[in-house]
């Protein structure tokens, strides 16, 4: 384990001082074997040390995020084309896929871009790509080439070029930012100099709904991506927060203190047709819809302490409600994973605040990160990975764990302290 | 609840019979669990000095804040006389209009720390209620973690900002 570690920090730190931009990683921490790993050889392109942007380390820190891959060191080869490729050479790494390409800069500024997907056992192509970008454009190219690779060797859909969201403060400017799925390329959806919590996006990536104080209260607006036109849908008297999406994007849970007490209100998702779900004497926030629609998942202080409960959408009367933690006297933020089988969520244990998973089926509970101060999860839509707010220095980072527990990566970000991250949708057609 | 009350009582029964009482020193207002009148002594508008009771220091009507223990809503019996003080003051003024500001510490989860924090308002109103207050002089709203007043990573800090801050009309 401590010999692939120092192996890939090697490798992270060779990329590092021979070429041109920073890595996106701060640091990088690999847990567990890995023998259920692809392993695999990305060979950096050829000519791609000229580029603003080189191609392979973006796709190499796709793959190794998503846990499911092994990176093979590639030191002392050289191919670029197929006709270099000795495909003894990778076997005897232990590579049994390995990614070979070619960059070119045109005359207009542009950057052609080839690259062939090579499985070494068989020895055959299992994919290949090729476009002209420009070169704004190169990180979102190596994110689809990285999405191919994915795709290829497990099946699943790769997440990307999957989009997020998060706050960031910058003295007293809140913004709440969109970026790529690895915090680059962030812009401002709005800015604001009070508070903004809690961004939540609607099932097709067209609109987020958050939580802004900018009223002197907190109230929940719904804006659009595209023509940055928001609306105020929740603006009750009392407190308007937690908004979440219903599965159909035609709903939104939100809590309210209409009634006193912190309780789940569902809404149109025009702000239309209130009708209250949640009935208990304590604290009910932070609803999440299940996949299907059918349930919420909530946290409420109803037995004593802040604990995970689970109703079904038709509403919290005669005890419906179930308690599904019971693993210490803290624990916050529930959200379903994208199949709808396990829930990840804030577990404080000893003055820590981490993430754990937990099955709806055995009960059975994981802890995934073993930081000071861990904060709103967030699952990919592929369910392989874990976004999360966690802090270095006193300043919220963006970190992104794979669900299994085993690579856990920091990303880097700019400047400002970064919170409440969300990781967006899986677009149909970008 | 009965407990809660049964000491409220006591409290208000000492407070309505020291009207006439005269003003007690700093000390004794800033000690822990005494049942006393300080709280009444200021029914109305300003003392000799033309100071309003709110600011002076040697009043506790210039204590604002009332602070809690961790992913705790509960008015410690510290705090009791405070508040009763305050919603005395309310009960003398009819004009007089609070806002109560709930906070929570910076750790866990922000939704929960702002309904924590509407808790902690509303703990404080509840007890400024049940002592003669009347509902349209208080708004009770949580700023959650959101506005924190000490900055720093430590328990000093978070016990800081565990509080509800009693604001009148003009300082918010």
């Amino acid at each position: 384990m401590m010999i692939d570690l120092r192996k890939l920090l090697c490798w992270f730190c060779l990329l590092l001082s021979t070429h041109g931009p920073l890595y996106a990683a701060l640091d990088i921490e690999i847990f567990g074997g890995g023998a259920a790993k692809i392993p695999i050889a990305i060979m950096p392109f050829a000519a791609e040390s000229n580029l603003p942007q080189r191609i392979t380390t973006v796709v190499s820190a796709d793959l190794e995020r998503s846990g499911l891959f092994k990176l093979v060191d590639t030191f002392g080869l050289v191919p670029h084309d197929l006709e270099q490729v000795n495909y003894v050479d990778w076997q005897n790494r232990g590579a049994s896929a390995l990614v070979i390409g070619n960059t070119a800069m045109l005359p207009d500024g542009r950057i052609e871009v080839r690259f062939r997907l090579l499985d070494v056992a068989k020895r055959v192509q299992l994919a290949g790509f090729g476009g002209t970008v420009g070169p704004d454009q190169l990180r979102a190219f190596a994110h689809r080439i990285a999405d191919i690779i994915y795709e290829s060797l497990t099946g699943e859909h790769g997440v990307f070029s999957t989009r997020i969201a998060f706050v960031r403060k910058q003295g007293n400017q809140y913004a709440l930012q969109v970026s790529d799925y690895d915090g680059f390329n962030a812009r401002s959806l709005i800015e604001y100099t009070e508070p903004i919590i809690s961004p939540a996006w609607s099932p097709d990536g067209s609109k987020i709904a958050y939580v802004s104080f900018e009223k002197k209260k907190p109230v929940v607006y719904v804006q659009t991506l595209a023509t940055r036109e928001r609306k105020a849908v929740a603006n009750f008297k009392g407190s308007n927060s937690a908004p979440a999406w219903s599965p159909d994007g035609s709903k939104l849970a939100v809590v309210l203190t209409l009634h006193g007490n912190s309780q789940i209100y569902l809404i149109n998702a025009d702000g239309s047709g209130l009708q209250r779900l949640s009935q208990s004497p304590g604290i009910d926030t932070e609803p999440r819809f299940s996949p299907d629609g059918r349930w919420l998942i909530f946290t409420s202080d109803r037995g004593g302490s802040p604990q995970i409960y689970r109703m079904p959408l038709s509403g919290d009367r005669a005890g419906m409600a179930e308690r599904l933690t019971f693993e210490g006297d803290y624990n916050v933020s529930p959200r379903y994973s994208p199949d709808g089988k396990r829930f990840v969520y804030i577990h404080r244990n000893a003055g820590r605040f981490n993430l754990a998973v937990q099955e709806f089926s055995t009960r059975q509970m994981q802890m995934l990160t073993d930081s000071k101060f861990d904060e709103s999860p967030s699952f990919a839509p592929n369910g392989r990975m874990i976004l999360y707010a966690t802090e270095i220095n006193g300043r919220g980072i963006l970190s992104i764990v794979s669900s299994d527990g085993q690579v856990r990566q920091r990303l880097s970000s700019e400047s400002g302290d970064i919170r409440e991250p969300v990781w967006g949708p899986m677009l149909k057609q970008r | 609840m009965n407990k809660i009350l049964g000491v409220m009582v006591v409290c208000l029964l000492s407070a309505c019979a020291s009207q006439t009482t005269q003003p007690i020193s700093d000390i004794e207002d800033r000690s822990l669990g005494v049942r006393g009148g300080e709280g009444a002594r200021n029914g109305m508008g300003t003392d000799g000095f033309g100071l309003s009771p709110l600011q002076d220091p040697n009043n506790i009507l210039s204590r604002r804040s009332v602070y809690f223990d961790f992913d705790s809503f509960s008015v410690k019996s510290e705090y009791r006389d405070l508040v009763l003080a305050h919603a005395a003051y309310l009960r003398g003024n009819a004009n007089a209009q609070v806002l109560l500001q709930g906070n929570t510490d910076d750790r866990g989860s922000r939704e929960y720390n702002l309904a924590l924090g509407q808790r902690r308002a509303d703990s404080v109103r509840n007890i400024m209620l049940l002592a003669g207050a009347r509902e349209q002089q208080i708004e009770a709203v949580s700023l959650g973690e959101e506005k924190p007043r000490a900055l720093g990573r430590d328990e000093a800090s978070w016990a800081e900002n565990r509080r509800t801050d009693i604001l009148y009309q003009g300082e918010y």
